[in-house]
């Protein structure tokens, strides 16, 4: 902004900071609980805040696996790690990569049925995956694509929010910036390429690091689509890690391995950082 | 060397070398144990496995129960099924009702031809998972049943005798005023409303929860609990809780984690949470059983188990049942279900299991770990067997919503008992026109 | 779609090419799917499907008839409302303030951003572990303040609670795109306004507030489309539709009798419903709000 004024960054500062600790504060509690023992976070009441001294041994036992202090043995995270990242990625990518598309055909052309597809493809954030999951499954099974990345991955690629956010931006894209490209003799395509997705590089990365962590995240849909455990992604081998019936949580390992599920995601985040660049269109007016 | 001889010895040696692996007929086995469980899981089928080589047990954990169903019946549908799947109780005439898509275990082990004795069974934990006929239909994994647990040190601190505590409800309460007197701010707590305070105690006093035997003699069952004894009991907890001598905190098992981290001192919940405790307790702690009405005939009868059974789904070839059948043969001998007893926590599965551990001292050595099996060992009547009821899990939820309006002062037990049992017969209803054929 | 490009590049082929990608996976993992799940109303069947029975319009008349779905429909209102506004407006202004400092931008960012990434599974653990009454970090610290928090019997706390874990995972989300949207507007017109000698108040309000309508409008439509579809796991974490049933939202009984309770025409009846709520929303707001916004 354009004033220096003290106040007003001093409150932005404060504001800020009110914000990080509500909206941080429960990542701390994780942080906190995994460097305790089980028996500390359970014990005490309310949990201690301050740092445990059995940090070392639980992400030890996390990261690589080992026997845990209650006789559990915990699978290494490494694998379950690729998993989720290689399945992240592709849908991330993915879901972009076909919604830049769709966006582009729907605000940038004429075309019968225009109307009718857009909302067919709206349609699709009405029902979440988990509702019509029985079916799914039904569908991958049949061709054949369980215990499989294209089974884990094509059908959470089917949805609208990253083809409405494109719309939205792209209906703020200036019409002199087409009507020049056409003036350079440019295509459609070459406009699209050489334009827009430069244009949009903001939108893609807040959507790149949204749809990665919710592929990231994803836990009902795996658990039915795969049955060989070297297909399971973290966030399943988190939940293998809450004792069924009434035995006891190792709570201190599930936090352990809660904060090393959400590192990958945190690089992302850090990642696009760089792309969120201000102003890209500064156009003439 | 004579040619013959070496001829012969190559002969042997390629054909040891060309023998093919024994195809190994592998059967899936579905659970939802998690944590050490899984690993006992883990165990379980490792032992078998090497103890034989046809047939190759493969556990796969598929989440909590609800998920492992849903995980199930999207494999079922697809024709993907797996050949054992665990299932919680609840869900038991869930599954009887699916016809066509179970095997009962009574049938896979006579096919197998294993030798199967269901009076070898713990009564009240075969019982359960037993169809009228004497036909098993699902084989009794992980059981726990209703105790009582209680600090030993809270109660030292009271004034009361950690060795001798409340064996009734009007000594519970007084226990609870003394605790509540010396400044204890959970005198009282439970785990699983409904199991404990309604089944169970159902059970105990040889009443019952519902009719036709809680469901077992037939499909056009209806909720019982609304008769003045169990008008009583809950009314009793409402005053309870309105003196702060019975603190609710909350459905399911939530109320566990305030007792072993010594908030509440005392809590009728489930056996299998004596290992957490023993692990994580830093006080002295005791199981007791569970608490009845002195002045009710028959009381104390027998509990009612919680926990899962193994289910045989169908569609499967037989050699593979075969495997079944040997693998259920293998969990129920005797050193094997002591073991798994021992080091779960979970009630012995056979009587000779149990007769086992007893005389390996286990009981001596862990003081209170034959409470909830002593509960359970008694002969069954035709109230207190067990309970199979449709849609039992809406039941439950309906029967939680209920008392939370109890105890917060929404309705009377009267009228929470009411409700409860109005809404939860509608759910009967709907569930005995469903599977009329 | 009511608003329309001037400018429009000519092809009687290449648009079907560019969205037949996204149109054939919605076909196949979308609509099949989603059409056999809506059949499954006016069935009856057991959990295995091994016995089907047609019903017609029996699930649905099940569902009129049970007062306490129709009193959900007062709960799901309330809460969409708060979660959607107290979403909405607490990451805008988080993201302007985040737009206006240089120093620690990348680490507010990162720590505001990065909350997102909890898993839902530990998520709902968590705020079990913060909540839980008595023992609970922030009970606790309610307690000192003189605030006796029982979400567990006291109905107006449970919805408090909830609201509060939806609204949580929403700022982190709602923030990213406001900051994205925000950078995206040009530096020059706001130099310009200032030069005018509009203050910053003014300058947000008659400049960045409509530059960022597009986003804002987007952000709506999926904060709706959150609060009624994707809140299930919060509530099945924190308070399983309790005390009695004052937090159950409408998706969480869909979700409960999907999967706990296994009545699939239920929960598909329940679907439908459900789904014609949210686009009568949607179509509402893409009539009648979208005629705000400024592209």
């Amino acid at each position: 902004m354009v004033e220096r004024d003290r106040l007003g960054r001093v409150i932005s500062h404060v504001v800020l900071l009110l914000g990080v600790l509500v909206v941080a504060f429960p990542v701390y509690v994780t942080l906190i609980a995994s460097t305790q023992t089980s028996q500390q976070i359970v014990q005490q009441v309310p949990m201690s805040l301050a740092p445990g001294g059995h940090m070392l041994e639980t992400y030890r036992v996390a990261l690589f696996g080992g026997e845990t202090s209650y006789g559990g043995k915990v699978a290494p995270v490494a694998p379950m790690l690729w998993v989720s990242f290689v399945s992240a990625m592709t849908i991330a990518i993915g879901k972009i990569a076909i919604s830049l598309l769709s966006a582009f055909a729907f605000v940038y052309f004429r075309f019968p049925g225009r109307g009718l597809c857009f909302w067919l493809v709206f349609v699709t954030l009405m029902l979440p995956v988990e509702v019509r999951i029985l079916p799914t499954y039904e569908v991958i099974s049949n061709l054949s694509m369980l215990n499989s990345y294209a089974g884990l991955t094509v059908p959470l690629i089917a949805s609208a929010t990253a083809t409405f956010l494109f719309r939205q931006f792209f209906l703020t894209v200036p019409d002199e910036l087409v009507e020049a490209s056409r003036i350079d003799g440019a295509g459609p395509m070459r406009f699209f390429k050489d334009v827009l997705v430069p244009l949009s590089t903001t939108s893609i990365a807040a959507l790149f690091v949204i749809q990665f962590i919710y592929g990231w995240n994803q836990y009902l849909w795996p658990l039915l689509v795969t049955t060989d455990e070297s297909m399971y992604p973290i966030v399943m081998g988190i939940k293998r890690m809450f004792a069924g019936g009434d035995a006891a949580n190792e709570w201190n390992v599930i936090m352990a391995t809660a904060i090393l599920a959400m590192l990958p995601p945190a690089f992302v985040v850090l990642a696009m950082q760089r792309w969120f660049v201000k102003g890209l269109v500064d156009t003439e007016k | 060397m004579n040619r013959r001889y070496v001829l012969s010895t190559l002969v042997s040696l390629t054909g040891l070398v060309t023998l093919p692996a024994q195809a190994q007929t592998e059967i899936q086995w579905w659970h939802s144990m998690g944590g050490a469980l899984g690993e006992w899981v883990n165990d379980l089928a490792k032992d078998f496995n090497a103890s034989q080589k046809d047939y190759k047990v493969v556990p796969t954990f598929k989440g909590t129960y609800d998920e492992s169903m849903t995980a199930a019946i999207a494999a079922f549908r697809s024709g993907n099924a797996p050949h054992i799947l665990q299932v919680f109780e609840v869900g038991t005439a869930t599954m009887m009702a699916s016809k066509g898509a179970i095997v009962p275990v009574g049938k896979v082990m006579a096919d197998a031809g294993v030798k199967f004795d269901p009076k070898a069974y713990v009564p009240a934990v075969a019982g359960y998972y037993t169809a009228p006929s004497g036909q098993m239909l699902s084989f009794p994994f992980n059981s726990s049943t209703t105790v009582f647990h209680y600090n030993k040190d809270a109660f030292k601190a009271a004034g009361l005798d950690p060795e001798n505590p409340p064996k009734t409800w009007p000594e519970v309460t007084l226990a609870a005023a003394k605790l509540k007197a010396g400044g204890h701010k959970c005198p009282f707590t439970t785990s699983w409303v409904s199991w404990t305070q309604l089944e169970s105690f159902s059970a105990w006093h040889n009443v019952e929860f519902a009719t036709k035997g809680n469901g077992m003699r037939g499909i056009d069952t209806r909720l019982a609990f609304n008769t003045p004894l169990h008008v009583r009991h809950i009314e009793n907890l409402a005053n309870m809780s309105k003196q702060g001598l019975f603190v609710y905190k909350g459905r399911g098992n939530a109320a566990d984690a305030t007792f072993v981290s010594g908030e509440c001192a005392m809590t009728t919940g489930s056996s299998a949470l004596y290992g957490n405790i023993k692990r994580n307790a830093k006080f002295a702690s005791g199981i007791s059983t569970l608490p009845y009405y002195p002045d009710v005939p028959g009381a104390p009868q027998n509990t009612v188990i919680g926990g899962a059974s193994l289910w045989v789904m169908s569609g499967k070839k037989p050699d593979e049942y075969k495997g079944v059948g040997q693998f259920f043969a293998h969990l129920s001998k005797a050193d094997e279900a002591a073991k798994s007893h021992q080091r779960t926590g979970y009630l012995p599965v056979t009587i000779a299991s149990y007769e086992l551990t007893e005389k390996s001292g286990f009981y001596k050595q862990n003081p209170g770990t034959d409470v909830s099996v002593t509960q359970m060992i008694r002969k069954t009547t035709d109230k207190s067997r067990g309970i199979r009821l449709g849609n039992f899990v809406q039941i439950r939820t309906i029967i939680d919503e209920e008392m939370e309006n109890i105890w917060s002062g929404k309705k009377s037990a009267q009228e929470g008992i009411d409700s409860a049992v109005k809404r939860g017969n509608e759910q009967l209803e709907r569930f005995e026109k469903a599977n009329k054929s | 779609m009511a608003v329309e490009k001037r400018v429009r590049f000519k092809s009687w082929w290449l648009p079907w090419v560019l969205i037949a990608p996204q149109m054939a996976i919605i076909l196949v993992f979308f609509f099949w799917p989603a059409g056999r799940t809506l059949y499954q109303s006016v069935l009856t069947q057991d959990a295995f499907g091994t016995s089907t029975q047609f019903v017609g319009l029996e699930n649905f008349n099940r569902l009129w008839e049970d007062e306490t779905y129709l009193a959900s429909f007062k709960t799901t209102a309330l809460f969409s409302v708060l979660v959607a506004v107290l979403g909405l407006s607490i990451a805008l202004l988080l993201a302007v303030m985040a737009d206006r400092v240089t120093r620690g931008a990348t680490i507010y960012k990162t720590l505001l951003i990065w909350p997102y990434a909890v898993a839902p599974a530990v998520a709902g653990v968590l705020w079990l572990f913060m909540f839980a009454p008595s023992v609970g970090i922030v009970s606790y610290a309610l307690r000192a303040l003189g605030f006796e928090w029982n979400h567990l019997l006291n109905g107006n706390h449970a919805m408090a609670l909830i609201v509060m874990a939806a609204v949580w995972k929403q700022i982190s989300y709602n923030f990213l795109f406001f900051l994205a949207g925000l950078q995206s507007i040009p530096k020059s017109l706001i130099e310009a306004a200032a030069i005018d000698g509009a203050r910053p108040w003014r300058r947000f309000w008659t400049i960045v507030f409509p530059l960022l309508s597009p986003t804002t409008f987007f952000l709506l439509v999926i904060n709706v489309v959150y609060a009624f579809f994707e809140t299930f796991a919060i509530v099945d974490a924190a308070t399983n539709g309790g005390p009695g049933k004052d937090t159950a939202i409408l998706v969480y009984k869909l979700y409960y009798d999907g999967f706990k309770a296994l009545d699939l025409g239920g929960s598909a009846v329940q679907s439908a419903v459900l789904m014609a709520i949210v686009i009568a929303l949607t179509v509402v707001q893409f009539r009648y709000v979208e005629k705000k916004v400024q592209y």
